[in-house]
């Protein structure tokens, strides 16, 4: 007894962040640690807040387009199209053929973009070092396609009330059929760095387990909800835009672990691009762009929209008091909620485990912070 | 001396200077002369470092700073020599500004037994290999000084990461290196060399190698046994508060150590400067920078193992495969002598 | 869409209609816990989609607003709870579904809305030490003359 009593231990609080590699942005999470196992886990957010859903109460519906670029900026068109289509809702516009086309392409290139962060970044935080760079590269094509449609890479603005900004220049479709083409051999490369290593596997298998009942209590959605084995994706329970005629699989796995969240992704690239293959052979001609009011005045009302993003569903909950300015503009950021269910993932790890769970979780700091 | 000399010695007997002098002499000598071995390799090993990395993972690596960049690992310590020294004011201080010297001088000090050439050998003691692990063992103490001394929790983490990593891998080491001196019956490093005249121990010991290998990774820190510095998790580890040359001095240490670690694979493996028509010196660099490609190769390959499966790796797999090594390398040498008598 | 008429007469003070979207439920605040619960169970709106507030300073009130939805079907509902702008007070919905825990918060932070049972009713986005909530309607958007910006 008086052996334990000298050679007591203590646990120490340590603050992973604000400035730390692993935490992907401005993020701190104090870890409380009993050795190398971490016992509890605090989220401290808001180093990055911007007040955007203040800043929409002071801006025209068109002027707050690209406010969205800065959510989640890995896939800022799924933002744009997540707020135009909550607009559109409002107002009953109806988006011309090719603008609905055009949307899912650059939606689902933003979805595979983001995912390729995922993979690469994660496979860094296990220190993969070369893991990191194929994803990187594969997503520079993606940008480079973003570039000729809309001029910038990372923040697009693509996205109108009532369709898109421009009409793809005729080089575009060459290149994303190249793309497409490409686009396996990229997948093999990070499935032999990464996915298949001995390592990698150790260090992801059983790690920042999740069970299925835990993850919708804790408002999981997304990869990181259907790694758990539901099949929840807004795309095929409730089809909004033009998704309802496309061909497609909602992958899911089983165990909930690092390990699923990461191949999970894997996966869904590949059934994005199947859905952007589908687009592209059936992208009609016409306009773009609907013709809508110069200055957009929605009806007085309220509207809830929801859809499937990168990291999970993203909502806008748009209330219109009648006036070219929303009365109030609630985003609903998949980030925010998912990082909540970080602290019951990662107790119990070790610190290298807490890394990877956060990484597997996927978070944009801009989207969490808003 | 053995071997047909030391080459320094003798040259410097037909001087003529006093035996007193001319032993300092070549201590001097063979002071500065692995000096310059450690800063240009390690300067280069930087650089090469960097590039292997960089033509692994599809970029070009550094290029800017003279021709291909070769001159960027020269800049980059002028740099660190400009900057300020900064002691934090919370840190041990004396332990801290002594442990980047505690860990640099073993890293110098293991050379004296390393075999560079036929005749090229600054001490050949004659137990040289005992030496070796004697002395990059303090290695251990001076990390754990670093971090301990920082008195910052990451430092403190991956301090007690490396107490934990590099004590047990050492048994692995020794263990291995158990089997070829086994086979030569010396602990002495040029021994070792002679007795691969004919056949590298690489083959003799292909077990061996590959634990020794591994182990050599975990001890000198390399991924996928980084985990004293850890970058994802714990920043830099024992040196995230060092600054300026306290920070190059562990960084030299760590680059040093892994020269020296693959200098003993090659003695030990790979039949030290034993080579046909070239010069002895140049086979013994060939082989070493081999070592070196290898044990980047595997760096820039692997993700970062955790460190429960890093001590089980240890005590469940390489302790006991090492043990089994030793084992059946005995009963080898037994039936050997016995079909082949005379020879032993 | 499912038919949640039937809640009026079971809870009293409960008014439904069908929105622009989707159904919406008002909710008096000493009912939301049980309201909410009987939406889970008997309902299947067993997940909590977003949490969030509006601010209507001119009917000197504050409407909580909760989306559920149903969970694989996909459905959705909304749920009203008007508050008094003085003193918004509600019951917290961390025990029915722990994804409340941070929209709680950030309802606190930024709406000022006080959560009752909230295992942890702290500001989440702004700094601890901040003054006022900023999306209410009267949150002071310049600075103060002579201050820093």
């Amino acid at each position: 007894m008086k052996a334990s009593a000298q050679l007591a231990t203590e646990e120490i609080i340590l603050n992973m962040g604000p400035q730390h590699p692993s935490t992907h942005g401005v993020y701190r999470a104090v870890l409380t640690l009993d050795g190398e196992t971490v016992v509890g886990v605090q989220n401290v957010l808001g180093y990055l807040h911007r007040g955007l859903e203040k800043l929409a109460e002071d801006r025209t519906y068109t002027q707050f387009i690209p406010y969205t670029d800065r959510l989640d900026y890995l896939a800022a068109m799924l933002n744009n199209l997540g707020y135009v289509q909550a607009v559109e809702k409002l107002m009953d516009i109806q988006v011309p053929e090719r603008a609905e086309y055009l949307r899912v392409i650059m939606a689902e290139l933003s979805r595979i973009a983001s995912h390729y962060v995922m993979v690469a970044s994660m496979a860094l935080d296990l220190s993969g070092w070369t893991a990191w760079f194929p994803p990187f590269r594969d997503r520079e094509k993606i940008l480079d396609l973003f570039e000729m449609a809309c001029g910038s890479r990372l923040t697009l603005s693509y996205m109108r009330i009532g369709g898109v900004a421009a009409d793809i220049p005729p080089e575009f479709v060459p290149a994303l059929q190249r793309f497409l083409q490409e686009l396996p051999r990229g997948l093999e490369e990070i499935n032999g760095l990464a996915t298949g290593n001995e390592i990698f596997q150790a260090r992801c298998r059983g790690v920042g387990k999740i069970d299925l009942e835990t993850a919708l209590a804790y408002g999981l959605t997304g990869p990181n909800l259907r790694a758990c084995g539901l099949p929840f994706d807004l795309r095929k329970v409730r089809p909004y835009g033009i998704y309802d005629r496309f061909e497609f699989e909602v992958p899911t796995l089983d165990n909930g672990d690092a390990y699923d969240r990461f191949v999970i992704r894997l996966l869904e690239i590949e059934q994005s691009a199947k859905i952007i293959a589908q687009a592209l052979r059936d992208l009609p001609e016409g306009p773009v762009l609907a013709k809508v009011p110069r200055v957009i005045k929605p009806p007085e009302g309220e509207v809830y929209h929801q859809i499937e993003g990168a990291k999970g569903i993203l909502g806008f909950y748009v209330v219109s008091d009648g006036s070219p300015k929303p009365y109030r503009l609630h985003i609903h950021s998949p980030s925010f909620v998912n990082l909540g269910a970080f602290p019951v993932m990662a107790a119990g790890g070790t610190v290298q485990d807490a890394v990877a769970t956060l990484a597997s979780i996927d978070i944009v700091l801009g989207e969490v912070d808003r | 001396m053995a071997g047909g000399g030391n080459v320094v010695a003798t040259w410097l007997n037909t001087w003529g200077f006093p035996p007193w002098l001319n032993s300092l002499l070549t201590g001097i000598i063979y002071l500065v002369g692995v000096l310059a071995f450690i800063f240009l390799n390690v300067i280069y090993l930087i650089y090469l470092e960097r590039k292997v990395s960089a033509y692994m993972q599809q970029r070009l690596g550094p290029n800017r700073v003279g021709p291909r960049g070769l001159l960027q690992s020269v800049a980059d310590a002028l740099k660190l020599l400009g900057k300020e020294d900064i002691v934090p004011r919370h840190v041990d201080k004396w332990v801290f500004l002594v442990a980047p010297i505690a860990i640099f001088i073993p890293a110098v000090l293991l050379y004296a037994v390393i075999p560079f050439g036929r005749g090229l050998i600054a001490a050949d003691l004659n137990i040289g290999v005992l030496y070796f692990l004697a002395v990059s063992s303090t290695t251990t103490i001076a990390i754990l000084m670093g971090g301990w001394a920082a008195n910052n929790k990451y430092a403190l983490l991956g301090a007690m990461r490396a107490v934990a990593q590099m004590v047990s891998y050492e048994i692995p080491l020794v263990f291995s290196i158990l089997g070829v001196v086994m086979l030569v019956g010396s602990l002495k490093t040029t021994d070792i060399v002679a007795a691969q005249e004919d056949v590298w121990f690489i083959f003799w010991q292909p077990v061996a190698f590959l634990i020794f290998f591994i182990a050599a990774n975990a001890e000198v820190n390399r991924g996928p046994f980084d985990l004293v510095e850890g970058e994802q998790e714990i920043i830099a580890g024992p040196y995230v508060e060092y600054t300026a040359m306290r920070y190059a001095l562990f960084f030299l240490s760590e680059y040093a150590n892994l020269v020296s670690v693959s200098a003993l694979a090659v003695t030990l493996f790979l039949g030290g400067w034993q080579g046909p028509w070239l010069p002895s010196w140049l086979w013994f660099i060939i082989k070493l920078y081999i070592m070196i490609l290898l044990f980047m190769w595997v760096r820039w390959t692997f993700p970062r193992i955790r460190i429960d499966h890093l001590l089980k790796l240890n005590w469940k797999f390489l302790l006991p495969l090492s043990l089994v090594n030793i084992l059946v390398t005995g009963v080898g040498i037994k039936v050997y002598q016995w079909l082949s008598p005379g020879r032993w | 869409m499912r038919d949640l008429t039937e809640l009026k007469g079971r809870f009293p003070g409960v008014e439904a209609e069908q929105g622009r979207d989707i159904p919406v439920l008002k909710v008096p605040a000493e009912r939301l816990t049980e309201v909410m619960m009987y939406l889970q169970k008997e309902y299947g709106f067993n997940f909590l989609a977003d949490l969030t507030g509006v601010d209507e300073p001119g009917k000197e009130r504050l409407v909580l607003v909760y989306h559920l939805m149903a969970v694989p079907q996909g459905e959705m509902v909304r749920v009203k709870v008007e508050l008094q702008r003085a003193n918004p007070c509600a019951p917290s919905l961390v025990g029915i579904w722990p994804a409340a825990e941070v929209q709680e918060r950030e309802a606190y932070d930024l709406l000022g809305i006080t959560f009752e049972g909230h295992p942890d009713l702290r500001r989440i986005l702004c700094p601890d030490d901040f003054e006022g909530h900023p999306l209410r309607k009267d949150f002071r958007l310049t600075g103060e003359e002579g201050s820093a910006p």
